[in-house]
Parts: C-alpha cells; sequence; structure tokens
C-alpha cells in the first residue's frame, strides 16, 4: 500500500464520512467539508513534478487476485498526470461552484456529494490503473456513479430516461471492452498495460489483435460519446450542471480518450487503428456540430459541442498514432504534432467548457430558463457572465486571443499533413473540419450574442436576472483566466505538462537524450492554417446572420430515421421480446416447474452419466436373494404402479399405506431394526392423517389431461426413474473408498452405547439430530397454525 | 440382491414423480410419499444389503452392516414425515381458502 494508493482509495473512504457531515452539521453546507479531498489531492499530485520531467514513471503495486495476474498495480506517468491534475483541479473547482449551486436546504446533498467522490475514485483509478482488469472495475465504477448523478433528481422522468439511456450504452461498450482486454491478456499473457506494450510484437503478429482493437475501441467510443453512440450524452444533461460541468464535459467523457492514449503503443501504426478513429471522430466532430445548432437548451448546446469536440480529439489521435507506422517515418514530426494537438486540446477544452458549463448553471440559476428562446439582452445585467461566455465561447470557436485558438491551428496542420502524406481522397478530412469548425463558430456565437444581446424580455423569465454571488463565479473565472495565460504562455503547459503526456503516449519513439519538440506558437505565419481561421470567422458570421433561413432543413430530417428512435423503438423492442420469452416459461404452473428441474435431472446428470460413462453393474458382491424377498419386493412395485392408475381417494391411500408397511418389511430384512420400528411407527400416523384429511379433500377426480400431456409426463417418469436406478446400480457396483462404519463398531467405548445407530444420532452427530428436531418442531408449529388460521380477516376483502 | 431392490427403488421413483406431475394435491403428498420410500431404499442398496448382523454391538456378532445409511435413513424418515404432515394440512387448507385441489388453477396473479 502506497501513498497512491491511499490517493485513489480516499474519495471512496470519505464517502462514509459524508453522510454524517449532512445529518449533524447542518448548518455548514457539506460541500464544504468535502472540498478537502479534491484540493489535498491536487496538492499531492501537483507535488508530483519534478519525477515527471525525468520520463521515469511511479509504478506501484499490492497483490490482489495474483493467481488470475490481476495485481493493483497503479502507474503514474505524464499521462496519467495529466489526467489527475484535470480530475482533480476541476474537481476542487466544481465542488466550490457546487456550494453555492446546490441549495443547503431542498437537495439531498450526502447523496450529491457521495456520488461525486466516488465517481473522483474510480476516474482516479481509471487513469492509474496499469492492470487492465483493475481498469476495468474502476471504468464500470464511473458508468455507475454518472448513472446515480444523471438520475439524481430521480423525481423527473426525463431524469431516469437519461440516466438508464447513459447506462446502457457505457456499460455496452464497458463490456464490449472488457472482452477486448480479455483478449488482449490471452495474447499477451498478462494484463499489466506496461508489459503488453514491451510485447507489442508478439500482439500485432496474432489473430485476435483486429478483433480486440475494434472491442477495445467500441469501449472508448461509448464513453466519449462517438457517433453514433453519442446520443446518450444530450440526456445526460439532466444532471445538476455541476455534474454536467464536470462528468460530462471535464472527465468522464474524457476516460475514452484517455483509454485510446493509453494503448495506442500497442494498437498504434496500424492502418485500422488510424482509419476507424480518425473517420469516427470526423464524423462525430461534424455531426456534433451540426446537430449543436438547432439547440434551443443552452445545456444540449454545450452537450452537443462537448461531442464534436471529444470527436476532433479523437481524429487528432488516430492522426496521431500514424507516428507508429514505420511507412510514415519520415513525417514523424508532423504526426506528433498532431498527438500533442490533440493532448493540448483535450486540455483546453476541460478548462473552457468546464468554464462554458458553468456559466450556463448561473444563467439557469439566476433566470430560472436555460432556452434560448425566453433569453437576451443580458449583457447590462450580468456583465461578469458575459465575459466569461466571450471567454469560453470564443475559445470554443478557435478566436485568438483564447487557448482555443492554439490548438483549433494544430489540429487543422494535423488533418492537413495527413492529406499531404495519404491519398488523395483524404483531402475530404480537412474539408470535414473546415466545415464542422464553422458550424462551431455558428454555436458558439448562439451561445454568446442569443443569451446576453437583443432584446431583454422579462416577461418570459420566471426570476429577475442580476449578477450571481461571488462564490459561483471564483470557478468560472479562475478557469477563463486560464483560458487566457494559456494563450499568452502556451510553453507554461506545454514543457511541463505535454510533453511527459506524449512520452508516455510513445514510450519507445525516441532514442535517449531526445526530446519531442512542443514549442507552440500562436503566430506561424500566414499559412493556410491561418487563412481557414480566416475563412471561417467569414462564412460564420454570414451564416448567423442568416440562421433563420436556412435553419428549416434540421426541421426535414425524418424523425423516424434518427438515432434517439432507432434507441427507443430497440428499447421497447427488447423489453417486449424479454417479457414474452420470460412468461412464456414462467407461466405460474407448478406442473411446469417441476417438469423443468426433473428434465434438467435426466438431461444433465444422466447426460453426464452417459458421457462420462460412468455406467458399470457388477453383481459379484451382491447377497442372495431368497424367493419370499422377491415376492416382497414385487409386492411393493406393484402397488407403486398400482397409486398411478387409481381413481378413488380411498384405494389410493391404502395403496401408500400398504407399500410404507412392505418398506418397513424390507426394513427388517436390511438388517435396520431402528428403521424398521420408526417406519412402522410414522407410516400409522401418516395413514391416520392421510384419512383425517380425506375427509376433508374432495373425491379424485380422473384427471381430463390431454393424452400428449400424459404421455410426456410418463416420459419424464421414466426417464427419471431410470437415470436414479442406473446411478444407484453404478454405484452400489464401484466402491471408491474403504466405508467408515468399522469405527462406528467401538461405538460401547467411544459413547456408551451398544446401539451403533442410535450412537451416532444423539452423540456422533448430535446437532444433526437436534436440528432435525426443530425441523420437526417448525413443522408441527405449520401443522397447528395452519388448522387454527380461520382467515381472521375475512371481512376485510 | 441390491440390483433387484436399487430396480424396485426406481419403480418407485418412477411412480412418485408421475404423481408429482398431476394436477391434484393429494397426488402431489403421495408421490412424495413413494418417492422417499423410493429414496431409503435406494441408499440402503448402494450400501450392500445383508452384510452382516444388525448393529447392535449386544450381538456380538462377527461382522455388523454398516450403521452410517440406517442413521441417514432414520433422519429422513423423521423428516419427510413431518414434510407429509405439513403439505396434507396445508393441501386442507388450500382447499378451504380456495374451494379447488387442482394445482393448475391456483397460479399466482400477474404483477404486473
Amino acid at each position: 500500500m502506497s501513498l497512491l494508493h491511499v490517493a485513489v482509495l480516499l474519495p471512496f473512504l470519505y464517502t462514509i464520512l459524508v453522510p454524517f457531515f449532512f445529518k449533524k452539521i447542518a448548518r455548514v453546507h457539506t460541500g464544504w467539508f468535502v472540498i478537502v479531498v479534491p484540493l489535498l489531492l491536487f496538492v499531492y499530485f501537483l507535488s508530483q513534478f519534478p519525477i515527471q520531467n525525468s520520463q521515469a514513471p511511479i509504478v506501484r503495486s499490492v497483490p490482489w487476485i495474483p493467481s488470475a495476474g490481476i495485481d493493483f498495480t497503479l502507474h503514474l506517468d505524464g499521462l496519467s498526470l495529466l489526467f489527475t491534475l484535470i480530475i482533480t483541479g476541476i474537481g476542487c473547482l466544481v465542488v466550490l461552484y457546487s456550494i453555492y449551486y446546490m441549495s443547503m436546504k431542498r437537495e439531498a446533498l450526502h447523496n450529491f456529494y457521495v456520488y461525486l467522490l466516488l465517481f473522483m475514485g474510480a476516474m482516479l483509478g481509471v487513469v492509474l490503473s496499469d492492470n487492465l482488469m483493475v481498469l476495468y472495475v474502476f471504468w464500470e465504477t464511473t458508468s455507475v456513479s454518472s448513472f446515480l448523478l444523471i438520475a439524481y433528481w430521480y423525481q423527473r422522468k426525463n431524469s431516469r430516461y437519461g440516466a438508464q439511456k447513459a447506462m446502457l450504452i457505457t456499460v455496452f461498450g464497458g463490456f464490449a471492452m472488457l472482452l477486448g482486454f480479455l483478449m488482449l491478456g490471452s495474447m499477451a499473457g498478462t494484463f499489466s498495460i506496461r508489459e503488453i506494450i514491451g510485447m507489442r510484437d508478439v500482439v500485432t503478429s496474432h489473430s485476435l489483435f483486429i478483433p480486440a482493437m475494434l472491442l477495445v475501441l467500441l469501449g472508448a467510443f461509448t464513453k466519449s460519446a462517438q457517433f453514433p453512440f453519442h446520443i446518450w450524452l444530450p440526456d445526460a444533461m439532466e444532471a445538476p450542471t455541476p455534474i454536467s460541468s464536470y462528468l460530462h464535459s471535464a472527465t468522464m467523457v474524457k476516460a475514452g480518450v484517455y483509454l485510446v492514449a493509453r494503448v495506442t503503443p500497442i494498437f498504434g501504426g496500424d492502418m485500422n487503428w488510424f482509419w476507424i478513429i480518425t473517420i469516427g471522430g470526423t464524423v462525430t466532430l461534424f455531426w456534433g456540430a451540426f446537430m449543436a445548432i438547432r439547440q434551443t437548451d443552452l445545456k444540449a448546446l454545450l452537450a452537443y459541442s462537448t461531442i464534436s469536440q471529444l470527436g476532433l480529439i479523437m481524429s487528432l489521435l488516430g492522426i496521431g498514432s500514424l507516428a507508429l507506422n514505420p511507412s510514415y517515418s519520415a513525417q514523424i514530426d508532423l504526426f506528433t504534432g498532431a498527438m500533442l494537438a490533440a493532448i493540448f486540446h483535450l486540455f483546453n477544452h476541460s478548462i473552457f467548457k468546464g468554464c462554458l458549463f458553468m456559466v450556463v448553471g448561473i444563467l439557469d440559476h439566476e433566470t430560472g430558463t436555460r432556452d434560448i428562446r425566453k433569453l437576451g439582452g443580458l449583457m447590462s445585467l450580468m456583465p461578469v457572465s458575459f465575459t466569461l461566455t466571450v471567454i469560453g465561447g470564443l475559445s470554443m470557436a478557435g478566436l485568438p486571443p483564447f487557448s482555443g485558438f492554439l490548438s483549433k491551428e494544430m489540429f487543422f496542420t494535423g488533418v492537413l499533413s495527413v492529406s499531404r502524406t495519404l491519398d488523395q481522397w483524404t483531402v475530404l478530412l480537412p474539408i470535414a473540419a473546415w466545415i464542422a469548425s464553422i458550424f462551431t463558430f455558428v454555436y458558439s456565437m448562439i451561445l454568446v450574442f442569443k443569451t446576453f444581446t437583443g432584446n431583454y424580455h422579462p416577461d418570459r423569465l420566471d426570476k429577475k436576472p442580476h449578477e450571481a454571488p461571488l462564490g459561483m463565479l471564483i470557478s468560472p473565472v479562475i478557469l477563463a483566466s486560464l483560458v487566457v495565460l494559456v494563450f499568452f504562455f502556451p510553453n507554461l503547459v506545454s514543457y511541463s505538462l505535454l510533453e511527459p503526456t506524449l512520452h508516455s503516449v510513445f514510450p519507445n519513439l525516441l532514442g535517449p537524450g531526445e526530446s519531442f519538440s512542443v514549442k507552440i506558437k500562436a503566430w506561424h505565419g500566414l499559412n493556410l492554417e491561418l487563412f481557414m481561421t480566416i475563412g471561417i470567422v467569414i462564412i460564420g458570421t454570414l451564416l448567423f446572420r442568416t440562421f433563420k433561413k436556412w435553419m428549416d432543413i434540421y426541421y426535414n430530417l425524418p424523425r423516424k430515421l434518427t438515432l434517439n428512435s432507432f434507441y427507443d423503438r430497440g428499447l421497447a423492442g427488447a423489453e417486449n421480446l424479454s417479457s414474452r420469452i420470460t412468461s412464456f416459461y414462467m407461466n405460474g404452473s407448478l406442473h411446469s416447474y417441476l417438469s423443468y428441474m426433473f428434465g434438467f435431472l435426466i438431461f444433465v446428470v444422466g447426460g453426464a452419466f452417459v458421457l462420462q460413462g460412468a455406467f458399470g453393474a457388477n453383481p459379484a458382491g451382491a447377497s442372495p436373494i431368497t424367493l419370499y424377498e422377491y415376492i416382497l419386493a414385487a409386492s411393493i412395485a406393484v402397488l407403486a404402479g398400482f397409486v398411478i392408475f387409481v381413481q378413488t381417494r380411498l384405494t389410493a391411500i391404502i395403496a401408500v399405506g400398504a407399500v410404507g408397511y412392505l418398506v418397513s418389511l424390507m426394513l427388517v430384512i436390511f438388517r435396520a431394526p431402528d428403521l424398521a420400528l420408526t417406519q412402522l411407527v410414522v407410516e400409522t400416523i401418516t395413514t391416520a392423517l392421510f384419512l383425517l384429511c380425506f375427509y376433508f379433500l374432495p373425491k379424485l377426480k380422473s384427471e381430463t389431461v390431454r393424452i400428449r400431456l400424459r404421455l410426456v409426463n410418463l416420459l419424464i417418469s421414466i426417464g427419471v426413474g431410470t437415470v436414479l436406478t442406473l446411478i444407484g446400480i453404478s454405484a452400489h457396483s464401484s466402491s471408491q473408498f474403504k466405508p467408515i462404519a468399522t469405527y462406528f463398531e467401538d461405538a460401547y467405548k467411544l459413547t456408551g452405547a451398544k446401539n451403533m445407530v442410535n450412537a451416532i444420532l444423539v452423540d456422533f452427530r448430535a446437532f444433526d439430530t437436534m436440528l432435525e428436531s426443530v425441523v420437526l418442531f417448525t413443522a408441527g408449529i405449520g401443522v397447528y397454525t395452519l388448522i387454527k388460521l380461520r382467515k381472521s380477516r375475512r371481512g376485510s376483502r | 440382491m441390491e440390483i433387484v431392490m436399487t430396480i424396485i427403488a426406481g419403480t418407485l421413483f418412477t411412480s412418485g414423480v408421475y404423481l408429482i406431475l398431476s394436477k391434484t394435491l393429494l397426488r402431489i403428498i403421495l408421490g412424495l410419499s413413494l418417492f422417499t420410500h423410493g429414496v431409503h431404499i435406494m441408499l440402503m442398496s448402494i450400501n450392500g444389503l445383508k452384510k452382516g448382523a444388525a448393529p447392535l454391538l449386544d450381538e456380538q456378532a462377527a461382522s455388523y452392516t454398516d450403521p452410517v445409511p440406517q442413521a441417514l435413513i432414520l433422519t429422513s424418515i423423521v423428516i419427510s414425515f413431518s414434510l407429509t404432515a405439513f403439505s396434507l394440512v396445508l393441501a386442507y387448507r388450500t382447499y378451504r381458502e380456495h374451494g379447488t385441489d387442482n394445482i393448475e388453477k391456483l397460479r399466482g396473479q400477474d404483477h404486473e
């Protein structure tokens, strides 16, 4: 157990205290106690910096299930550190913001913060685990905590719908990813990511390489809301805004990006990997940006924008992975540059999108609505929020002087380098990226100007808007100033954060002593990238001005063909199908259930018996049998068969009683006098009981059962009888071990009893006998109660 | 003799199962009763029959029958007795409450 393990487990352990803070110290907002955790962790991870620059990752291991090759190994390198800082840093700001956003009096804060901490710990676990299985456990824990947080206002139907959708889609991907991990594990013989990277040659030449890749990507794409799995993210906006800002833009949805970056040393360089990620990312980028424009809910707009930006990062990861392909070693600088852009944009997106979500939360909080159609003209009323939106929005649109500009330019460089290196048709990539960027510009403008400029409609708002309290503004202000700061001093982050991250994504690319060139400049001459940005501004402004004229295209999309209706119909169909299947076999009939059990006995037990070739009859050691015993045995069999055909109660009861008496005679022959006596007594009482009930129970009707069913019953019973008989004969014929009977011949010495059976019952196995009496006693109480029970509530029906 | 007795146990199983699969509560209980008899006979047979004197030390015999299955069966007899008694009363009560002893008519209601 190391400090690193403590860091991951701290949020989990702290959840135990949260309810006490909420219940016992009700005067102080619970958030003030919770903020301690991310703050401590942030400082702790910040203190790891010097170690990062020496390129040696910290590895700490605790054995967990060594027999299955699963160790709780944590591994802190540049990539993990970047994520831990985002998780804990933004975590601090989000908790601080939530203290003002979540009302102390009305909300179930203990639930909220327990889920939040649960998520924080799980997310730290995802980015720090070295073992794939441990990573998977944390990965699903983030899905579960996300589910809980989306459904935080579980009274609302939409919250439950969104939570279920997010859960189904991400857990589906998670299962696929688990399969992929298992394949990786079987290829490499280990679950440790570092060791698998070391065995890259074995893995890439294996036949499971492509399936494993596809499955892992499925996990990453569902988690990071890539097309066509993105549909859960807009519905996840039902969560409280601090959560949308934290989980659904800054951290959890980046888990897929993290995973892709983490396994790039394994899969990167493969052309399938490149095409799937690049094309998937570009399509997501385009579709997200296109759909964001039509949204009227500010949070939905930001959700689609997040989808789009995640697509952008994804496609850059795909392009960057080409650096590992030996055929493109000449363009290696271009592709590592794309990877750098991916990492940089990931960082930028976390800060500007976090800021924007918080501002939208403020708008919602202060005006009572997030509907663009109702908002407008708030600039003079909420000047600080306006400034923050401008900073975040323009950074999102990729304009200077904001950090988004830098990574957007680097993104253009990346896609252009692909089209310059690969086939002709890949020129589509920069074109798609450029058009998507125009849409991005348009929705950023909508976000800024439709909300804050134009006419002010106080009549459409529930509340009288005013600027948010200071505490609520602190977090977005910090993020917004980071946005500006990074633009002017990009190399503050590039050498400290981005370069070590690049090292962990490409661990084997550099020789000793070399380093990646990570110098980021705002001005890089009058090149194509700059002209692309200028084009975006011009065309984007035109489109924004004429928005009303062309927005009709959105309403011409057929409703039935959307992915959401596909999901809804699929879900309804699956529910319908499973309920039909269930009611088919769970039909409430005792007869069916018993048939299943007996069928199981016949097919599974009997089948195993046959397959094992276990049958053996060895009459050698058998005892001789006399004529009298033959007659006794035959009478039992005949009477047993007779009961089946009897139509009157009395005859049936007497026949069964006769079988019982014959069995007790048999027990005399078997040298079991105690059993014979007991059986005799019990049989007498039982027959008396039967006859007593006979008085009350109705006459046996000849059962009107269809002949087919009767045949099935007969087959089942013959099957059961045969299987058990064969097993009995074989068991008798092969005695594997010496009987322990001789031990009990010392019964007198050991217990002072001359009757061995009695000695076993009351001495050797006395507890069994005691519990047997308990059973008898319980049955007695049951009988008594059932007889006395006179449906006392009969009148209440 | 063991093989013969095992086959007899098999016939008891067969008719027991057939009765258990029928619709009438009384038949089901009778079937259970027959099934337990089968189990007892089979347990004895698997171990070997008539391999010496009854397990009473007073007999002073050279060898005794294995007492372990006998102890097992003794327990089983008592338990199956309580089971039979309970199910009989349950059947009686069911009939009084619901006016039928046909289990196909005693299906539960759907919850949904």
